[in-house]
């Protein structure tokens, strides 16, 4: 055996023997669990930052023109003088705010984090096809964390344009602060960022096409790695575009092209600049866009997919339909970024054309809804900390997805567009959807992240306290817009100059809104520390927490270069074989052969 | 300083009592050898009661804010357009909002229901075709009805506009909004930027206003001339950068030039007329109940959006572009009033995309007026069109001010 296994596996052996680096490890680590933990801990420190701007200009929201101690602490005079948040910084939180929680914890965090954690651990390999490509994403990323951390501390601000940085707004300096050297720093940051999640996503799908261990087909894949695997795809065919519309406005801001500039005069200056169109930016920018939104919420509904059909102690109900879905929702995701730009002056037969396309993203959606439902019904539901926050995931999915048919209808959308109502929505369909999908996959996978466990009473005291503040913060949110409240002001005042039942309205829900998202940003501290407190004092995670059948159970629990010491196991059944009828265990691992007679799934 | 200092007390006070908390249960939970991810069944059976409890709250929450703020808390809809909106509206929000108590009912309601009992297995139930189908073909047809009816709807409100609709068009700037309504021709006369002068900020293409462009290009305070002879006068020194930054502005200026000759070649002086009658309007917005409108956007610097909430109407304002949208107000602001009980009550214009700073403030109140005061405005304002504006002594003709300005 033990030669057999040295001839095999010489390679791997090497490694067991010599110690390995403090730095080829920890910092420079080629191996997919290690740089997974990276970018978890990198994405956690950056959702902080984020969840931290919220907070800042929430207060100014609830209690506008009122001294905050809070934001002179963080701020300081030259921001918030007097305590009072700046109208150009308010817009700049707002700004780093959505482009942090967006691409650096919910693409980088979420697909980062668990596709590198997940993909060779579940599918048999031993690694990720390019160890160094893998390395360089993350330091990417990293690199791409920092500079945009560096834009808050700029002298002219970070951008202001907010997230989706429209030209000519971001292409002027003289029409915002921000739109000058901060802006560019945040160009610089995203070009970066694109640039490490294309390594990433590339090496995910060649994992993932070659690298399965025997007996792993295609349809014996969880639904995680399916669902990792469309969103690499995604990410492969819609980053390049982001990347082309950032180096047009690179290029428009610094080399005075006119891609996006036409007949503009602008703090008195009259630019030169014409035949340019500030639609083509918006074209290009959601072209990514909207596949992003579900770049984000896939990983989450692979998560939690899996969580759920472990804790239900029930096969994932209709696999392939779920396969089915994620393909179908793949695909539309493509053709639907026009919903975003209803009231742009877009050709209306246009827009017409991506109501139809649009809805029809509904239809799938559902499908996995009902999915999911089917799944809980009848089974012997344990209820993990995950299992929560993934029940929790299919509610917001529910509740911001409703929304969603109202505002691609684009005769709707004329009155909500850019309203509160869609901010309500998306942040409970993509943010609180993709964050629970991400703490649920935390709490499920953290004994294989660092074989220790999470205390379970923390979990469930940040479990409420998110849900609840989660609700309590977007759910007033749609009355705000439903009321009318444009997004992105710095406070509703104009409204007491001709409807102050309005103003009032906005008022008293943005003090609530406030009040829910403060209470849920301090929940989160339970979080950190029953996260890092567990990382180095919790007690000892057991082979298989969950009685879970797939592969990433079987690996040690101590972390070792390749996985699995000697063979890579092989895989058998279906990743569901839970309470198969007539079996003495509730589950059977996907490494167990099939019975005499039994047919594979 | 001490409150600052009391901020950073509480934090770490705070992370203290976590830690503490935790190093209690921790020690707890080693004496009666529990381990973390065996679930009791005591927590299972709170957890699922406290979903359900969860899903009571959220609901009763939801019906109380529907409740409290009438429906959407936005009010009746003040155009014609609005009130087929709104109907549209009130369907699609009955259906999600059934779809929205159904589901979550499902969802939380099993999480309740089927908390793991002691010897109940789990019923292994992986697909059912049927099932499948079923919630494949039912959401299909809901969504037909939705997409067929929206899109009705939404060919009517992006269509062309009667002809007898008035046309006005509004201009947007940081950060404030300029109507001009089209005068008596009801035709709006054209524009180029590049005619941006102080006396003519709407920048409007006419004969006089090319000429004065011009003008100004070539003998303006910081002309072509005045550039020409910094440059060219031998006894002031520049360093090369200052002299980089004025050679970049007077080409820049001369290209400027160039285009404006263009421009008065191929100016068809007919037109003049159409922008003559125009008339600018500043700070309130009049309009005529039952009047369809059809309006221009124009944004001079960035992108702005205009947001009427009450009339149901939204559009961009894209530099370099041209958008338009339409409605006709049905409900005078005294009508409304009446109808909010609120005295102060007005319409209002926004800017509903993000554009600087004071992006917050850049409005325009409304008047929606009856047919007689809207005549009786009208009427007064036709006495102050674009020509008197830019011609304020009256007894100058157009020609002569040609003449005045080509020197």
């Amino acid at each position: 055996m033990a030669s057999h296994d040295a001839q095999a596996h010489g390679h791997h052996d090497e490694h067991h023997h010599h110690e390995e680096h403090f730095i080829s490890k920890y910092i420079f680590s080629q191996d997919h669990k290690m740089i997974g933990k990276q970018f978890l801990m990198t994405a956690v420190f950056m959702g902080l930052v984020a969840m931290m701007l919220s907070i800042m200009f929430r207060i100014q929201l609830a209690w506008p023109g009122e001294s905050s101690d809070f934001l002179s602490f963080f701020l300081g005079e030259k921001w918030a003088p007097n305590g009072v948040l700046k109208e150009d910084m308010y817009l700049g939180l707002v700004t780093i705010h959505g482009t942090i929680m967006v691409f650096f914890l919910l693409t980088g965090g979420l697909s980062g984090t668990f596709s590198n954690i997940l993909i060779p651990l579940q599918l048999g390999a031993r690694d990720m096809a390019s160890g160094f490509l893998n390395m360089l994403s993350y330091w990417f990323f990293a690199l791409s964390s920092l500079l945009m951390i560096v834009s808050l501390f700029v002298e002219s601000g970070p951008a202001m344009a907010g997230w989706t940085v429209y030209p000519p707004l971001s292409a002027l300096p003289q029409a915002v602060s921000g739109s000058g050297f901060g802006m560019t720093l945040w160009l610089v940051s995203m070009a970066i960022f694109i640039a490490s999640s294309l390594l990433g996503s590339l090496n995910y799908i060649v994992t993932i096409i070659n690298l399965r261990t025997k007996g792993m087909k295609m349809t014996r894949m969880p639904l995680t790695i399916w669902a990792f695997f469309v969103t690499a795809v995604l990410g492969v065919l819609s980053f390049p575009v982001l990347l082309s519309a950032a180096l047009l406005l690179i290029m428009d801001r610094l080399m005075g092209t006119s891609f996006y500039l036409s007949d503009i005069i602008v703090g008195g200056e009259m630019l030169t600049n014409h035949g340019g169109s500030p639609i083509l930016y918006q074209h290009l920018f959601w072209f990514l866009g909207h596949p992003e939104v579900y770049i984000v919420l896939l990983p989450a509904l692979g998560l939690s997919s899996e969580i759920i059909a472990t804790n239900s102690r029930k096969p994932i109900f209709g696999y392939k339909a779920m396969i089915g879905s994620i393909l179908a929702i793949g695909f539309l995701s493509f053709i639907v970024w026009g919903h975003h730009m209803f009231v742009t002056g877009m050709n209306p037969f246009l827009g017409s054309v991506f109501v139809f396309t649009t809805l029809l993203i509904a239809i799938p959606s559902a499908v996995k809804v009902f999915n999911y439902l089917t799944t809980l019904w009848k089974g012997s539901l344990v209820l993990t900390p995950a299992m929560l926050f993934a029940i929790g995931l299919v509610s917001t999915f529910i509740t911001g997805g409703v929304t969603g048919i109202i505002l691609a209808d684009s005769a709707l959308d004329i009155m909500l567009h850019d309203t509160y109502f869609v901010v309500a929505h998306f942040h409970i369909v993509m943010g609180m959807s993709a964050v629970f999908g991400m703490f649920g996959g935390i709490y499920h996978w953290f004994p294989k992240m660092f074989g220790k466990m999470l205390n379970t009473r923390l979990g469930y005291a940040h479990f409420w306290i998110t849900l609840v503040g989660a609700y309590g913060v977007f759910f007033p949110m749609h009355f705000v817009g439903l009321a009318g409240a444009p997004r992105r002001y710095y406070d509703y005042s104009a409204y007491g100059e001709f409807d102050n039942n309005s103003l009032n309205l906005m008022v008293d829900l943005n003090e609530i809104i406030t009040v829910f998202a403060i209470i849920a940003a301090l929940g989160q501290l339970i979080f950190l520390f029953n996260f890092f407190y567990s990382i180095f004092r919790g007690p000892k995670s057991p082979q298989n927490p969950w009685s879970s059948t797939t592969l990433e159970w079987t690996t040690p629990v101590e972390h070792i270069h390749g996985n699995w010491p000697g063979e890579l196991p092989t895989v058998h059944r279906w990743p569901y074989d839970y309470s198969v009828p007539g079996e003495e265990s509730d589950f059977i691992t996907q490494v167990t052969p099939l019975k005499e007679g039994e047919q594979s799934h | 300083m001490e409150n600052k200092l009391i901020i950073l007390i509480v934090i770490v006070l705070g992370v203290i009592a976590v830690a503490q908390l935790a190093r209690i249960y921790e020690i707890s939970a080693k004496l009666r050898k529990r381990q973390e991810n065996e679930i009791s069944s005591r927590d299972n059976n709170l957890n699922g009661r406290l979903m359900f409890g969860f899903m009571l709250f959220m609901f009763g929450w939801f019906i109380y804010l529907m409740y409290a703020y009438g429906w959407t808390g936005r009010g009746p809809a003040a155009s014609d357009e609005g009130n087929e909106m709104d109907w549209l509206f009130n369907l699609n929000l009955v259906i999600i909002i059934v779809i929205f108590f159904f589901t979550n009912f499902l969802l939380f309601y099993f999480t309740w229901k089927y908390v793991k009992k002691p010897g109940v297995p789990a019923f292994y139930y992986p697909h059912n075709n049927k099932l499948e189908m079923l919630w494949t073909v039912v959401p299909a047809i809901v969504l037909a009805v939705i997409i067929i009816l929206g899109l009705q709807t939404w060919s009517h409100l992006t269509g062309p506009t009667k002809p007898e609709a008035e046309k006005i068009e509004l201009f947007s700037k940081q950060f404030d909004w300029t109507a001009r309504y089209a005068g008596a021709d009801n035709t709006l006369g054209l524009y180029d930027y590049k005619l941006t002068l102080d006396n003519n900020e709407l920048a409007l293409l006419t004969t006089n206003t090319i000429d004065s462009s011009l003008n100004y290009m070539l003998n303006g305070p910081s002309g072509i001339r005045i550039l020409q002879n910094l440059i060219n006068n031998r006894d002031t020194v520049f360093s090369d950068s200052t002299l980089n930054v004025i050679r970049a502005d007077l080409s820049r200026k001369e290209r400027t030039y160039r285009f404006l000759t263009q421009m008065k070649q191929n100016h068809n002086a007919k037109l003049d007329a159409n922008a003559w009658d125009d008339i600018i309007q500043k700070d309130t917005l009049y309009l005529c109940k039952g009047q369809e409108y059809e309006v221009a956007l124009r944004a001079k610097d960035v992108i702005h959006s205009a947001y009427f909430p009450h009339f149901r109407a939204q559009m961009n304002a894209v530099p370099g572009m041209a958008t338009r949208l339409k409605f006709t107000p049905n409900m005078t602001t005294t009508e409304m009033r009446r109808e909010k009980n609120d005295e102060n009550f007005n319409y209002i214009l926004m800017c509903n995309k993000i554009c600087g700073g004071a992006h917050y403030k850049m409005k325009m109140i409304v008047v929606v007026l009856d047919k007689p005061a809207y005549k009786k405005w009208m009427d007064a304002k036709k006495k102050a069109t674009f020509k008197d504006q830019y011609f304020p002594v009256a007894a100058v003709t157009p020609a002569e001010a040609t003449d005045t300005t080509m020197n």
